[in-house]
């Protein structure tokens, strides 16, 4: 960044309570977007008239219009809705706030995903997907759901790697353990033990019940603004180093879809050319990262996004993981630590990112020592799916 | 009986692939070839995205493909399978065809038998909305 009161950063953060899914549902979307955007708000110490800005992604039902209307916006200048179903947007909404932000586009965007998961509108039942575009060629033959859609992946995986059932099972375990600090955590105060992980029931396989992300009501926020802006504000600013879009070559519809994304790529989860991308961006290695944020839906997609941001080989995710090193508080590496999608709450990312930016002010329930940067992904097996890369 | 039950939602082709499900109509399993350079693809789409010609064929399949990957679903995720739960969905690859592959089922094999690299062969079997679609069997039956 040739200057760097220009570089874009987070300087609040919100959410609302987050509940099993439908706890909420009477409530509605509007209403939980409208909260956790005034949290984040007052978080920053700002004035809700200064926001001019709206970010969000994966269609959110709670367009612009309807957040000018009840939060009274009198300058709303911006408004930015990334592609793609699921939360392979959440990084993606942070990238275009902060392209917003650097370019002049306005001064301060909220970014914000709001859920209610209603009967009919569940992502882990047929329906809640409704507008993938090549359903044809997966819903005649049982292919209903994300966890169907993903376990041909984490297959193939199993099968070139060799990965053991103890190796998925340690990304939810760390998950758990770590929501038991967060009382924002839905499942806080229900431990996990590797014996009832791996006695837990099997959804599509080999993913059992405890692989699988939640379903969720709830809403988050945050805000980016300049480094310049952030000056007077209440918080420490965390800089956006880098957040990209991106998606391998012939990617395709991928695993919402046809299943036709190329082989060296089918197990692998779409993230390698996002991954050099951002690094390069940021100026950072992954040997700089401090704590990261993987996007949770599946603990299958944990370990192959681990190898491709460079954290561990090829098929090596399991060992790696297996030897502590996402645990915190002594781990190199500690993942999840709100708990994540797999036990904090499936806010579709965008969770991950307020909790990584949480780390970075020190001010994380499973705080890791002089954190300086934290990775946050979101949504690989979409394209394009997206990250960021937070630092202070 | 097909191996999915009736209410499982059939096909309902759109302009962007109503030539590969008419063809399944008449039992014929083709994938689109580009005119040009001769690469397939799948699911149909207007361009080649090797050589970016607008012209395509529709070149018969194989019988055979090769599992290359599969799960075996438990989990009722929509109410038309909560009867027939286990059932298994398989991914079949044709390597002839530059590896275009179809999300499908293979309607005799016990989840046991079903593994990574088996040979499959064709089979057709009408969903409940009156379209023919493409399943696979155990090679050698």
């Amino acid at each position: 960044m040739a200057d760097a009161t220009r570089q874009a950063c987070i300087v609040g953060v919100g959410e609302t309570p987050y509940t099993r899914w439908g706890r909420m549902a009477e409530r509605g979307e509007w209403s939980l977007a409208c909260e956790a955007v005034l949290n984040a708000v007052a978080d920053a110490g700002l004035a809700i008239e200064q926001i001019d800005g709206l970010a969000s992604f994966s269609d959110d039902a709670t367009v612009p219009w309807l957040m000018q209307h009840a939060l009274g916006l009198p300058r709303l200048g911006f408004a930015s809705m990334v592609w793609g179903g699921g939360g392979s947007g959440a990084c993606g909404a942070v990238a275009h706030a902060a392209a917003a932000v650097e370019a002049g586009q306005a001064q301060f965007v909220a970014v914000f995903r709001s859920l209610c998961q209603r009967p009919g509108h569940r992502y882990g039942q047929a329906g809640g997907f409704g507008g993938l575009p090549h359903l044809n060629f997966m819903a005649p033959f049982g292919m209903f759901s994300p966890p169907i859609m993903i376990a041909p992946l984490v297959q193939r995986y199993v099968h070139e790697f060799n990965a053991k059932p103890e190796h998925f099972g340690e990304v939810a375990l760390v998950c758990r353990d770590n929501a038991q600090r967060n009382p924002r955590a839905v499942m806080r105060g229900r431990p996990l033990t590797m014996a009832d992980y791996l006695n837990s029931r099997i959804i599509a396989s080999p993913l059992r019940l405890f692989d699988c992300c939640q379903e969720n009501d709830g809403a988050c926020a945050l805000i980016v603004t300049t480094m310049e802006r952030a000056r007077d504000l209440r918080k420490k600013p965390v800089r956006i180093l880098a957040a990209a879009q991106g998606g391998n070559p012939g990617w395709g519809d991928g695993a919402l879809g046809s299943h036709n994304m190329p082989i060296a790529e089918y197990g692998a989860g779409n993230g390698k050319a996002l991954a050099i991308r951002l690094f390069e961006r940021a100026g950072v290695t992954p040997a700089d990262v401090d704590a990261v944020q993987i996007y949770d839906h599946f603990t299958g997609l944990v370990l192959m996004t681990l190898e491709n941001f460079g954290f561990c080989g090829r098929g090596e995710a399991g060992p790696f993981v297996a030897d502590g090193n996402i645990r915190w508080p002594d781990g190199r590496l500690p993942l999840n630590t709100s708990g994540g999608h797999l036990s904090e709450a499936y806010i579709h990312g965008l969770n991950l990112v307020v909790e990584g930016a949480r780390q970075l002010r020190g001010e994380s329930t499973s705080q890791v020592r002089d954190a300086e940067i934290c990775l946050v992904t979101a949504g690989a097996s979409a394209s394009p799916f997206s990250a960021a890369l937070l630092g202070v | 009986m097909a191996y999915l039950p009736d209410e499982v939602p059939g096909p309902r082709p759109t302009a962007d692939d109503n030539v590969f499900w008419d063809y399944c109509q008449r039992r014929e399993l083709r994938f689109q070839r580009c005119a040009a350079c001769g690469r397939f693809r799948h699911p149909p789409a207007p361009v080649c995205p090797q050589c970016r010609s607008l012209e395509s064929e529709w070149v018969r399949a194989p019988e055979t493909g090769v599992v290359f990957s599969f799960t075996i679903v438990h989990h009722p995720a929509h109410p038309a399978v909560s009867a027939v739960t286990p059932y298994n969905v398989v991914i079949v690859d044709f390597p002839e065809c530059d590896h275009a592959r179809l999300v499908s089922n293979l309607v005799d094999a016990p989840a046991e038998e079903i593994g990574i690299g088996m040979p499959v062969v064709l089979v057709w079997e009408t969903a409940g909305n009156g379209r023919v679609v493409p399943r696979f069997k155990k090679k050698g039956d």
